[in-house]
């Protein structure tokens, strides 16, 4: 199996791993279509400050509950209208891509990089730490991720950080079974045996001769847990649980909104077509991406 | 038969085990001391808190009150709630059947609708349909189902008037509680109109919580079916002559089923979580309000049970789930 994230010198009459990737991965045009609008997100929250038309807390008085520019009464002053507090929505919700992506981001990282050791050492050393590990991660799955979240911010408190800690513990049992079955795949192959006799040291062969014939279903996983950790911030922030106001969060502004459901349905509609959006677009890219990595799995739709 | 049941149970004595200490140790990893916690802004003198560490056990080495702890809850004693004073146990009873109702309509409404879309977009592969089916799974299952449910409000409640907004009945029935479920309750009770708003309060609902499972279902059953019919044996039925439809049930359907019918126990974990969102939105009054609204009022030993309680179900489901599979498949059974 290739790792397209490396770029191989390519090896005359075979095409590169990249090239390759590219050529499955844009086989499925709705993968190709969500790419862009992934790109689009990513670049809004990278450059929230710039092209945000407001401040995103800034409290326009003069201006509360405005609608949005092509809605009667509005004003293209405030494109996507404005809040109960009269602070621009387009730019809360340029400012809440940075806030939900990162969330994301941070929460992938942060359960993959435990998951994938663990999930390593699980193989590596099956008689001793593969049944303490295996069953820690039963437990972690005896409760769905939102409330296994809900309970680790009942500890910690809410707020941004706290809210990444609890997604990542959530999805890090996924990542270590994962890895393991993966790993385990690997491990009797000739290749790593032959790295074994040649004298390289169980770190060598853990890191270096297994973990990159495994990437495929990890980053696979990655982009399902960066699509589920965005609609699962956002669900902790309408709860009440997740990012404090006044910081732009798009869960955080639904149920903000839900009073002003009859007034102002622009204050509601927004935030929860930016999640859908965003979400939706990651999940197809997903799909996309499983079927250019993983051959195997393409059939498993 | 027996022994497959037996091992499986075997597996699941270790979670629960893991299960209990997570909800014991929760009390105690709340930062700060679990009397001031619980007193909240009120002051104490240090022999109240004495009196009132004695009373909960706190002053115990932390297995003895583990296993106080494992002692009572074999005896069904979940605690007191710090806000009601009423026992955990009891206010759990009237909630559960609430969400169970809510549940079981969630998840009959995704089979009724994912599994004929799935099944027929799997026969019809690369149809207009099949496209439609699989958009609008792929749509429902980056659901933010919380803001669903706020515009479907919007749209049948505010706009139409047609459903109500909030709760299970009208406040004018006051229905005598047989089996705690609405529908039936109100059925039985006979009362003019009754059951017509227990069941007008839970469509919205139902769809809400229901949203994910039925994308989850079509997506599989498509899949499922997909696979199915390139096995050989509905080659060898078609070649025999059978008519079309009696290959597709009789030969696909039921083989296509078997993964599905595991998946639809999976979904117990996303109703469960999909319940307290569902339940927050159209005030429900059901274990996931119940257990965010704890949270919120910091009411420890209902967030204790109630993360207990959750966790249980789902181990439940899930064993019985299995036990079926094995049931179902006997290759399952021998296999380890």
């Amino acid at each position: 199996m290739t790792t397209p994230v490396q770029t191989v010198e390519a090896v005359p009459s075979f095409p590169s791993p990249l090239k390759e990737f590219w050529q499955s991965f844009s086989a499925n045009k709705g993968a190709v279509v969500a790419l862009f609008i992934f790109l689009f997100i990513l670049f809004c929250a990278l450059f929230a400050g710039v092209i945000a038309p407001h401040s995103p807390i800034e409290q326009y008085r003069d201006h509360m509950l405005t609608p949005p520019a092509w809605a009667e009464g509005g004003s293209t002053q405030f494109l996507f209208g404005t809040d109960e507090l009269g602070r621009d929505i387009l730019s809360r919700l340029i400012h809440g891509a940075q806030v939900s992506l990162m969330i994301a981001f941070m929460s992938v990282v942060m359960s993959m990089i435990p998951g994938v050791v663990l999930g390593l050492m699980a193989a590596f050393f099956q008689r001793y730490l593969s049944p303490v590990i295996m069953r820690l991660m039963d437990i972690m799955l005896a409760l769905p991720s939102l409330l296994l979240a809900i309970c680790i911010i009942t500890i910690l408190g809410p707020g941004l950080i706290n809210t990444m800690i609890a997604i990542a513990i959530g999805t890090l049992p996924s990542y270590v079974r994962l890895t393991r079955a993966a790993a385990m795949a690997e491990i009797n192959k000739e290749y790593v045996t032959a790295s074994r006799v040649a004298g390289a040291s169980t770190l060598r062969l853990m890191f270096v001769t297994v973990l990159p014939n495994c990437m495929a279903p990890l980053i696979v996983n990655a982009t399902l847990g960066f699509s589920s950790a965005v609609l699962e911030a956002a669900a902790l922030g309408f709860l009440g649980l997740g990012v404090q106001p006044p910081t732009p969060e798009w869960g955080t502004m639904l149920s903000a909104a839900r009073d002003y459901i009859e007034r102002a349905p622009w204050v509601v509609t927004m935030p929860g077509v930016t999640i859908l959006i965003s979400v939706l677009a990651i999940n197809l890219m997903g799909d996309g991406l499983r079927d250019a990595l993983d051959p195997r799995l393409k059939r498993a739709a | 038969m027996f022994s497959f049941i037996l091992r499986k149970l075997a597996t699941v004595i270790p979670t629960f085990i893991g299960i209990t200490l997570v909800a014991f140790a929760l009390i105690r990893m709340i930062p700060g001391d679990p009397i001031e916690v619980m007193v909240g802004e009120r002051r104490l003198d240090p022999e109240m808190h004495a009196a009132a560490m004695q009373r909960l056990g706190l002053d115990q080495p932390l297995h003895v009150q583990y296993f106080t702890y494992l002692g009572k809850l074999a005896e069904g004693d979940l605690g007191i709630s710090l806000v009601t004073r009423e026992p955990v146990t009891k206010e759990f009873l009237t909630l559960f059947p609430a969400t169970v109702e809510l549940a079981i309509c969630a998840l009959i409404f995704a089979v009724l609708f994912g599994l004929p879309a799935g099944m027929i977009a799997g026969l019809k592969r690369g149809s207009v349909f099949d496209h439609g089916v699989m958009g609008a799974a792929m749509t429902g299952y980056s659901m933010p189902i919380f803001w669903w449910g706020l515009i479907l409000i919007m749209f049948f409640s505010v706009s139409l008037g047609l459903t109500p907004v909030s709760g299970r009945i009208a406040i004018e029935y006051d229905i005598p509680v047989k089996t705690g479920f609405l529908l039936i309750d109100s059925y039985l009770s006979g009362e003019e109109g009754a059951f017509k708003s227990a069941f007008m309060h839970l469509i919205l609902p139902t769809i809400v919580l229901g949203t994910i499972p039925l994308a989850v279902i079509a997506r599989m059953t498509r899949s499922s079916m997909l696979e199915v019919l390139r096995e050989d044996y509905i080659r060898t039925a078609r070649a025999k002559g059978l008519a079309p439809t009696r290959v597709v049930v009789v030969h696909a359907l039921r083989n296509a089923l078997i993964p599905v019918i595991t998946v639809i126990g999976l979904q117990t974990g996303a109703l469960l979580a999909g319940a307290v969102l569902t339940e927050t939105i159209f005030s429900w009054p059901g274990i996931g309000k119940w257990l965010v609204d704890s949270i919120s009022r910091r009411d420890y030993p209902v967030v204790q049970a109630g993360i207990l309680v959750s966790a249980t179900i789902f181990i439940v489901v899930n064993l019985v789930v299995d036990i079926l599979y094995g049931v179902v498949n006997p290759r399952i059974r021998s296999h380890k």
